[in-house]
């Protein structure tokens, strides 16, 4: 898992703490309650940026260096949150050679965001992927279910299939 | 076409070589429903031990024991032992617990699952016996998240059985206390291993610890606790009520009872089944299996997943059993029982199995963590074309180091697929090095695509459809590929469905 | 439930249920047969089994039966005969298995496993 900074800025509601604070409630007395309170509270929220685990920290009386050791250990946490609409470029080499990682810059700069990271208001978030095995229409790219292949990387082109979400 | 006459699964040879134990409700009754598991027999077994007073934990432990019943899990300890040794360690210890190791993180198996989404209940009732052999009153269940479903089930089945009272507090009015609870994984293969599941039950950071000592005497939370597989606790409340001379008329000498198989990869018949102990591979793949398909010739067939070994076909006819298998460089393993044809390359399943415990290293010791990576390494150098005879011998010790100073089991084990495959298949590596060939065509740096002049007829489709312009040609002209800039996607072949006239070799 | 004797009560009433009906219909519903489609099928069976009033017949989800490969698996399982395996099912030939088999008595034969490779 890639530890790319998060760029969007936490923005949990008081809702999501209220829900988090009845999670770690319900299981102050029970024992190795961490994994089920980490599990739980990425369910709230959508993942576990550093303000929960903070949070958690303080509640449980556990170190905040211990909730993050935990975190970035289990495949399932995610410091990051991923968007609405997840656009996953693939970086086979059929595609790279094509120009995978040029297109990779553009979706970055119309974006203004890094791979891993997302668009401030959590509409999009980009992230690279190996082969999908549609080498014929190489470059490609997938928004969440849907495939774009044998694409230019022009900037109209770009904005044109971002217009569609 | 139609091969048998019967419409009943019942009278198939896939289904009547089998010996259902641990499956026996599956696909039988309803797992959501306690009374139809209860019907046929449901905690019986408990309801006999909790109150027949002849039925002492001693008792109960000399059973399992007699049974001869060995972890499920591919460990392959014997489940009364461990249930004696949590017992009489510390015979006075304040706690004690009951686990279960639902992880079930082999890719390719499945055994587990559906045991959980099956029979949920055969496990409640298993747990709950064994909390009352080894003096334990409370149980948990590492559960893997990716299993949605067998989560609900259970979590369905745990709220059945304390509403019948047959969890909780005295248990069919006999004293004893019972409570289970279900703890879910989050994402580490790790896990499945012993220290490594107890230490993430207590919310810490998956990695194990070292033996001794042992769980039995120091286990979760630094209590005696047992930790057994799904399956292994299965059979327990059969082997309870029908008795441990039943279980022992089953399998092999020191492997008796039934094993399920989850089987995959190129076999015709694809599922799970359970089969005796003692069975031979080739009844395994080819009468229970249904063979391999498209007329293709079996290759090996890989147990144990990333921690197991290959049988290749010189050993077909080996009885399938703990020990035998060991001899043979395999293992058990939890169930999974990939079979692989002539297509297939046995040094990039090697590499295969390799990249996934590399991932799934916890770090903590440098043998595992570095050494697996460095092994990888040298797998991509054979299977891109940059091998050297050195590098076989190189490997080879690499693994036996890394096999002897790793700290868990999955360190100990991950080179078993890499020595297994070289040593059952070694003119294959040989070939990939010296003739820089693979001969399953599967090493794509290996490989070239080429046009065969005498069926092309030069109609330019493979041309268009090649994303790096390496096809040159004129229409209704011989077409050529490139091979300084083939990068061996293979869309051409696809183009070519017509005349076949590409093809990879 | 405190006792034995309150289990043995248990099993019976649950033995004399199944007993109830002559004809169970077993769908696969472990995760394999669910991504196979299993529950449009299980529904169909229990919306066919209402609009005919087959009260002979009851509907039953499962877990795996183990031939994955074929899945959706469907089993009529009447009393005192083999159990009939249907395979590869979908929700177009559960209707005809309602209509031939749970109404007419008669099995469609080609979609059971001896339509298939199975030996």
């Amino acid at each position: 898992m890639a530890m790319k900074k998060c760029s969007l800025p936490f923005a949990g509601t008081d809702e999501q703490e209220k829900a988090l604070m009845a999670i770690i409630d319900k299981h102050r007395e029970i024992p190795g309650a961490l994994m089920p309170v980490l599990q739980q509270a990425q369910e709230v929220y959508g993942y576990l940026p550093i303000e929960v685990q903070d949070i958690i920290a303080r509640e449980m009386k556990v170190p905040l260096s211990k909730i993050y050791g935990i975190v970035t250990f289990y495949s399932q946490f995610s410091l990051n949150p991923k968007g609405k609409y997840k656009i996953s470029i693939c970086l086979g080499t059929a595609c790279y050679v094509k120009g995978a990682g040029e297109i990779t810059k553009k979706f970055q700069e119309k974006l203004g965001i890094e791979s891993g990271g997302v668009t401030p208001d959590g509409k999009f978030s980009v992230e690279e992927c190996r082969c999908i095995g549609a080498c014929g229409l190489a470059p490609v790219i997938m928004i969440n279910d849907d495939v774009y292949g044998r694409l230019k990387g022009t900037d109209e082109e770009i904005a044109d299939i971002l217009s569609k979400y | 076409m139609s091969c048998i006459q019967t419409k009943s699964l019942r009278n198939t040879v896939f289904y009547k070589k089998q010996e259902r134990v641990a499956l026996r409700n599956c696909g039988y009754i309803d797992p959501e429903k306690i009374e139809q598991y209860i019907g046929v027999d449901g905690y019986q077994a408990l309801g006999m031990v909790l109150t027949d007073g002849s039925f002492t934990p001693e008792k109960v432990i000399e059973i399992v024991k007699a049974s001869g019943l060995r972890g499920r899990g591919g460990g392959g300890f014997s489940t009364g032992m461990k249930w004696h040794l949590a017992r009489t360690i510390i015979p006075d210890a304040d706690q004690k617990y009951v686990c279960c190791n639902a992880d079930e993180g082999d890719p390719g198996a499945f055994m587990d699952r559906s045991v959980l989404e099956g029979d949920p209940h055969a496990l409640i009732e298993a747990m709950t016996i064994a909390g009352y052999a080894i003096g334990a009153n409370q149980g948990y269940i590492y559960l893997r998240a990716e299993y949605p479903l067998a989560v609900k089930r259970l979590e369905i089945a745990i709220g059945q059985a304390k509403e019948y009272g047959l969890l909780g507090k005295n248990i069919f009015e006999s004293g004893f206390d019972f409570d289970l609870e279900i703890r879910l994984g989050a994402g580490a293969f790790v896990c499945g291993e012993e220290t490594a599941l107890m230490v993430s039950i207590e919310g810490n950071r998956g990695e194990p610890n070292p033996r001794p000592p042992f769980p039995a005497e120091k286990g979760l939370f630094g209590k005696p606790t047992i930790l057994n597989n799904v399956e292994t606790y299965a059979n327990i409340p059969r082997i309870i009520l029908k008795g441990s001379d039943w279980f022992t008329t089953m399998g092999t000498e020191k492997s008796k009872g039934t094993k399920v198989f989850a089987l995959g990869g190129k076999i015709n018949n694809t599922g799970l089944v359970e089969i005796p102990m003692g069975m031979t591979l080739r009844e395994v793949v080819y009468d229970v299996g249904g063979g391999i398909p498209n007329g293709k010739k079996f290759k090996a067939a890989q147990t144990g997943g990333p921690s197991g070994g290959c049988i290749s076909d010189k050993n077909i006819d080996i009885e399938i059993d703990y020990d035998n298998l060991i001899s043979i460089g395999s293992m058990m393993g939890s169930g999974g029982l990939i079979v692989m044809d002539e297509d297939n390359c046995m040094v990039d399943m090697a590499k295969f199995f390799l990249e996934f415990t590399v991932e799934e290293s916890c770090g903590k010791c440098t043998p595992c963590r570095i050494g697996t990576k460095r092994l990888f390494e040298m797998l991509e150098k054979i299977t891109s074309g940059k091998g050297e005879m050195e590098d076989l011998d190189e490997i080879e010790q690499l693994c036996r180091y890394i096999k002897k100073n790793s700290l868990c089991g999955l360190g100990q084990t991950a080179p078993n697929p890499v020595l297994s495959m070289m040593s059952n298949f070694r003119e294959e590596w040989v070939s990939h090095i010296k003739d820089k060939k693979c001969a399953a065509k599967v090493c794509v740096d290996l490989l070239e695509y080429k046009i065969l002049a005498d069926k092309c007829v030069g109609c330019s489709l493979c041309k268009k459809a090649c994303p790096v312009d390496a096809i040159s040609g004129e229409i209704k002209q011989k077409h050529v590929i490139d091979q300084s800039k083939c990068i061996k996607c293979g869309v051409c072949v696809n183009t070519c469905k017509k005349f076949g006239a590409i093809i990879k070799e | 439930m405190k006792n034995l004797a309150d289990l043995q009560a248990i099993k019976e009433k649950s033995q004399n249920e199944m007993k109830a009906h002559s004809t169970r219909v077993l769908v696969g519903m472990a995760t394999c047969g669910i991504a196979a489609g299993a529950k449009p099928i299980i529904e169909a069976l229990e919306e066919g089994v209402k609009m005919n009033n087959l009260a002979d017949v009851e509907v039953s989800r499962v877990g795996c039966i183990g031939l994955c490969q074929y899945e959706p698996l469907v089993e009529v399982v009447k009393e005192g005969e083999d159990p009939v395996t249907y395979v590869n099912m979908d929700v177009d030939k559960v209707n005809k298995v309602i209509e031939k088999h749970l109404k007419g008595g008669e099995i469609v034969e080609e979609y059971t496993v001896s339509g298939t490779a199975l030996t």
